[in-house]
């Protein structure tokens, strides 16, 4: 029960990225940060909590859960640090996420090469 | 002599010949309806190189150096080259072509190079300032990809409307004492600009152009689109050839089932996934240099307009917002004198 909250959370997401590219002339990089930005303001109005704890990592794994994570960072962060955490928590909740990108993204483009998609 | 007829259209009394023309492609042009046209077809994109960009300008080299052999002379009797390509300062043109030791004029007009050099060649063999020019244009998907859109790493989507670059490129060789096509009018296109700014859909931003430059070359000469038995327009793709024939029907003028376009030709659509047809400066060129002077050499084809359209934008005009100016510029052909 639990994979299929997980499945249909994220799915649902991914639909609406879909049919963001299908149907609109947003690029994707455009489409990208609006994910982002959208999981940080839901999070900030108690909106996206709710979609975690119903989906998991469904919520948590897309774009806009990591939004959620910059903003539970900042909040986590203000109360530890007062108001430098505004700026430290966001990227220090984040991470493992962006360390582990960069290393990845490093590590596949050392092993593989681009082809035609022909 | 070459002469103007009304006010765009140059006629060219002593048409010069193609003596010589090849075509290279990549590998998914070597699955399309097109293939047993082309010279070559190269399986490997990479045409053994590091980069796309190397690739490119290793296939434009290749594609020069076989019409070269075909029309049986060396690059030292080319008096002058004209060529050009999709990539910043056009790199592929003077990458590919620098170990030739030819005299050499860039152009850049986009997917319309072909017909653009084609116009510069004719017009320096016709005047007598050559005798032999080449015209030459290459363009790749990868490379355009990059230069265009983002690189292959990034692994996108591809809206519906978009068309697909070209892997291939063509080259003619022209003199006076080819066997043939004759080049025996040209129209040299305006900038046309309608305000579409979507760089997705190229063909809708080009078919102005393409009726622009087709309604001055039916005023000037007086001919008909019936008087032709291919109207070749290249890249238009679905969407812009269904353009352009609203467009002229508004002014009167009925194409028919005479015009077919470049982009359409050269991939199956249902079977390639391509969207809207293809693009870049290689797919006019390819198409050319393959089955259509094939076929007028071979006595098929007898009379042709072939009218190369481009859109003269740039990744940074679009990031702008900036609307798309095109371009079409158009050449008579025929089989025979």
């Amino acid at each position: 029960m639990e994979y299929l909250r997980a499945f249909l959370t994220g799915g649902i997401l991914c639909v609406i990225g879909q049919v963001l590219i299908d149907k609109t002339k947003l690029a994707p990089a455009r489409i990208l940060v609006l994910f982002v930005v959208s999981g940080v303001v839901l999070t900030a109005l108690g909106l996206y909590e709710p979609i975690v704890r119903f989906g998991g990592a469904g919520a948590t794994v897309p774009l806009t859960g990591f939004g959620y994570a910059l903003a539970n960072g900042v909040l986590k962060g203000v109360r530890e640090h007062g108001f430098l955490g505004v700026f430290t928590g966001g990227v220090t909740a984040t991470a493992a996420g962006i360390a582990a990108a960069v290393f990845f993204g490093y590590l596949i483009a050392l092993i593989f090469k681009p082809g035609d998609k022909s | 002599m070459a002469q103007r007829v009304g006010r765009y259209t140059i006629r060219l009394d002593n048409p010069p010949a193609v003596k010589g023309y090849a075509s290279i492609v990549g590998k998914k042009e070597g699955d399309g309806p097109l293939a047993r046209y082309f010279d070559k077809i190269n399986d490997d994109t990479t045409f053994g190189e590091k980069t796309w960009e190397k690739a490119e300008s290793r296939m434009q080299k290749d594609t020069l150096n076989l019409a070269l052999r075909k029309a049986a002379i060396t690059p030292e009797t080319v008096d002058v080259i004209f060529a050009g390509d999709l990539l910043n300062q056009c790199i592929s043109s003077s990458f590919g072509l620098r170990e030739f030791d030819i005299p050499f004029a860039g152009l850049f007009g986009a997917c319309s190079t072909m017909a653009e050099s084609l116009i510069m060649a004719s017009v320096f063999v016709e005047g007598g300032f050559a005798n032999v020019a080449a015209a030459v244009t290459s363009s790749h998907f990868c490379s355009a990809e990059r230069q265009y859109r983002l690189p292959l790493e990034y692994g996108g989507q591809r809206p519906q409307s978009s068309q697909w670059t070209v892997t291939g490129a063509g080259a003619v060789i022209l003199s006076h004492d080819g066997e043939g096509p004759f080049m025996r009018e040209l129209t040299v296109g305006k900038i046309v600009d309608l305000g579409i700014k979507d760089s997705n859909n190229m063909g809708a931003a080009m078919a102005p152009a393409a009726a622009d430059t087709l309604q001055s070359y039916f005023s000037d000469t007086g001919s008909r689109p019936e008087d032709f038995d291919l109207i070749l327009t290249g890249d238009l793709g679905q969407v812009g050839s269904d353009l352009l024939h609203t467009l002229l029907q508004k002014e009167g003028i009925s194409l028919g089932k005479k015009q077919n376009d470049c982009g359409l030709l050269i991939y199956d659509r249902e079977k390639q996934d391509v969207h809207s047809g293809a693009s870049g400066c290689g797919c006019s060129a390819s198409v050319l240099c393959s089955k259509i002077f094939g076929d007028m050499r071979a006595g098929r084809l007898q009379n042709i307009l072939f009218m190369a359209t481009g859109a003269l934008l740039s990744p940074l005009s679009v990031q702008q917002g900036e609307s798309i100016p095109s371009v079409a510029h158009l050449l008579h052909i025929t089989a025979r004198l």
